[in-house]
């Protein structure tokens, strides 16, 4: 029989009892709707931490300065100055897989330009932080050796820092204070916007990191070549413990630390902590598809349950139909494709909800969500798959009635 | 009416050809012998009443000849070949082209028009929807409801609905119309009617064989054949037919 006709006679028998039918479709509305929600919600949370990996560099490693205990107090990591930039210059030439070793030094300033100032963060840098930053500038130039060397009064600024002190003016060779020191705008650095924790890595103006010590922070008491950390990128993802372990043997052997000596520094494997956060929201997304995929499991069985009933409701007219020449086959597939034609019907409508859905998430709860087809096509083929598996068992009951006792049935 | 075939030339050779039908059915723990033993022939052309009690055979008969079902035991020819072996789609196959059913209830589709039921039979025979309109439409003529494809069954009187049953059962050109009970929600000028449609169509050349418990209805057949017990117990003709007006 062909399948036009068998598909006319499946829409006739569905649009017969509109309400039933609008009502079983509804259970693989909601399925796949759940299904392509919660694919975005999941999606929309790994782009944001690939997005965070992307913004911060890849494969980074942060030495951090040590902790220094005073009457019994630890104070932290970065409290006491003890890695230089030499140490930075070492691991840079030493350790094989060692893309950048930027020496960083950080301090709270306040910003004047004109009558506005502003509270930022500045950094202290050498040409090698861009580098290893993947950071590059919107407008103007990066900082270069010759500024390091000649301790150059200039500045590049972050984009929040550009907006807050000069609106929508071009920052550029204007000149702004810090600590009354006069510095020259050069650049202002590319928008990266939330950092894994939520800070803002655009609020912050970056100098040379000859200057930041002479002229804005002092130097350190310790050593005048002390620095507050190190940013190192490696080249490859896959050398990075290898790399890690070296760097924490050199820094050993610079510091002449025994074995029985704690380090003296902080090693962190930033681009560690962000995979994990992927892996966990990788688990997540796909816990939440598996809770929607059950749903639409349940959708299925009220498609079975209708199909039997309908089945049931049904013998006398499968009874004709096979006294009329139907065969087994062409039975089974009239019932089959009603089930499937209930269960794609939903699919579509559940994917114009459950893209509804997700924009009303993303707009009432501002999470980010990313619809993709990649989601939506094996949500939709999923629902098809549904209506197979369980229009099956119904049409097959049907498709094995007795002609002469359907006939007869009351 | 061209639908009918042409008799084969030469040595005449039955239509119906029933040696030693036998059925049975389980029930419970025992077995029911519906049918213990029935030989007939019947011929093209021929217009036969089957009448007898209930739980006579008739209608396990009747099944038989429809290729509802099959003999547990004997033989059934249909048109020269032996179908009473025939596995599940393969007797489909004879039901939908060479036989036409008139049900008692006449089993008309609710939802979809006179025209689409009779059209339904041809959804299974390969046919394209333009012939299927334009077969249904003309078996719609013969039966005198040309004007009437368009309406649901529950728009038609009790009149029409069952020519709406014939029009569908001559739809695939049967070499073979069965009608089981088919006056029998009928009253009498309507049943009239009915049997008036069936004699012209009998008349064209076409094989009927009906069922009744009726023997004024009968009598508008010209042979009658007579069930009790499972077995055939009468074959005699009509000696004063009935002749309904023509429709």
């Amino acid at each position: 029989m062909k399948l036009a006709a068998t598909a006319g006679m499946a829409t006739a028998a569905l649009g017969t009892n509109r309400l039933r039918t609008a009502l079983t479709a509804l259970g693989v509305i909601i399925g796949v709707g759940a299904v392509v929600t919660m694919m975005a919600i999941g999606a929309g949370a790994q782009a944001r931490v690939a997005q965070q990996i992307q913004s911060l560099g890849s494969n980074l490693i942060m030495v951090l300065s040590g902790s220094i205990t005073a009457g019994g107090v630890r104070l932290g990591a970065g409290s006491q100055p003890t890695i230089t930039e030499d140490d930075a210059w070492a691991i840079q030439r030493d350790v094989p897989g060692v893309e950048a070793a930027a020496p960083v030094v950080r301090g709270g300033v306040q910003v004047v330009f004109g009558s506005s100032n502003w509270a930022t963060a500045l950094q202290g840098v050498t040409p090698e932080y861009f580098h290893a930053r993947d950071w590059a500038v919107a407008s103007g130039r990066l900082l270069t050796w010759d500024d390091v060397d000649a301790t150059s009064k200039v500045v590049v600024l972050g984009q929040s820092v550009a907006d807050n002190l000069f609106g929508g003016s071009d920052p550029l060779e204007q000149t702004v204070r810090i600590k009354q020191v006069p510095f020259t705008v050069v650049g202002v650095l590319a928008r990266k916007g939330q950092s894994a924790r939520g800070e803002d890595q655009d609020d912050t103006v970056v100098v040379p990191l000859s200057t930041a010590k002479k002229r804005v922070l002092g130097a350190s008491q310790a050593s005048a070549r002390s620095v507050g950390s190190i940013l190192i990128k490696v080249g490859e993802a896959g050398r990075m413990t290898e790399a890690e372990a070296q760097i924490r043997e050199l820094l050993r052997q610079r510091h002449r630390l025994q074995p029985n000596e704690d380090d003296d520094f902080t090693l962190r494997n930033l681009s560690e902590i962000l995979a994990s956060q992927e892996a966990a929201s990788r688990t997540l997304s796909l816990l939440l598809a598996a809770v929607a995929a059950v749903s639409l499991v349940v959708g299925g069985i009220g498609i079975m349950n209708i199909m039997l009933v309908s089945v049931t409701e049904r013998t006398r007219e499968i009874g004709l139909r096979r006294a009329v020449g139907a065969r087994r086959r062409d039975i089974l597939s009239q019932f089959l494709i009603e089930a499937v034609f209930v269960s794609l019907a939903g699919g579509l409508l559940g994917i114009g909800a459950g893209i509804a859905a997700s924009y009303a998430i993303a707009y009432f709860f501002q999470w980010s969500v990313l619809i993709s087809w990649s989601a939506i096509l094996p949500a939709f083929l999923f629902a098809g798959a549904v209506g197979v598996f369980f229009g099956y068992y119904p049409a097959r009951r049907a498709s094995r009635l007795k002609p002469i006792e359907a006939l007869r049935y009351e | 009416m061209r639908s009918v075939r042409p008799l084969r030339g030469g040595a005449r050779l039955s239509l119906i050809d029933a040696r030693g039908l036998h059925k049975d059915y389980p029930l419970g723990d025992h077995v029911v012998h519906a049918l213990r033993g029935v030989s007939v022939t019947i011929d093209t052309g021929e217009m036969v009443a089957i009448m007898g009690p209930s739980g006579s055979g008739k209608s396990t008969f009747m099944t038989i000849l429809g290729c509802l079902d099959t003999p547990t035991k004997g033989h059934y020819l249909l048109d020269g070949r032996d179908v009473s072996s025939l596995d599940d789609d393969e007797l489909s196959g004879v039901r939908g082209r060479r036989i036409g059913f008139v049900f008692q209830q006449f089993n008309l589709l609710p939802r979809i028009s006179a025209q689409a039921n009779v059209e339904m039979p041809l959804l299974y025979c390969e046919v394209s929807a333009r012939e299927r309109g334009e077969r249904a439409r003309r078996k719609l003529e013969v039966v005198g409801l040309a004007g009437r494809a368009a309406h649901r069954p529950a728009q038609l009187s009790g009149g029409e609905q069952p020519r709406v049953a014939i029009a569908r059962a001559l739809v695939n050109e049967p070499i073979l119309l069965l009608a089981d009970e088919p006056t029998g929600n009928l009253d009498t000028r309507t049943s009239a009617e009915i049997m008036a449609v069936l004699q012209a169509l009998h008349r064209t050349g076409l094989t009927i064989v009906l069922v009744t418990h009726e023997p004024d209805i009968a009598q508008y057949a010209q042979r009658i054949l007579s069930f009790r017990d499972g077995l055939l117990v009468g074959d005699e003709p009509v000696r004063e037919r009935r002749e309904a007006a023509a429709a």
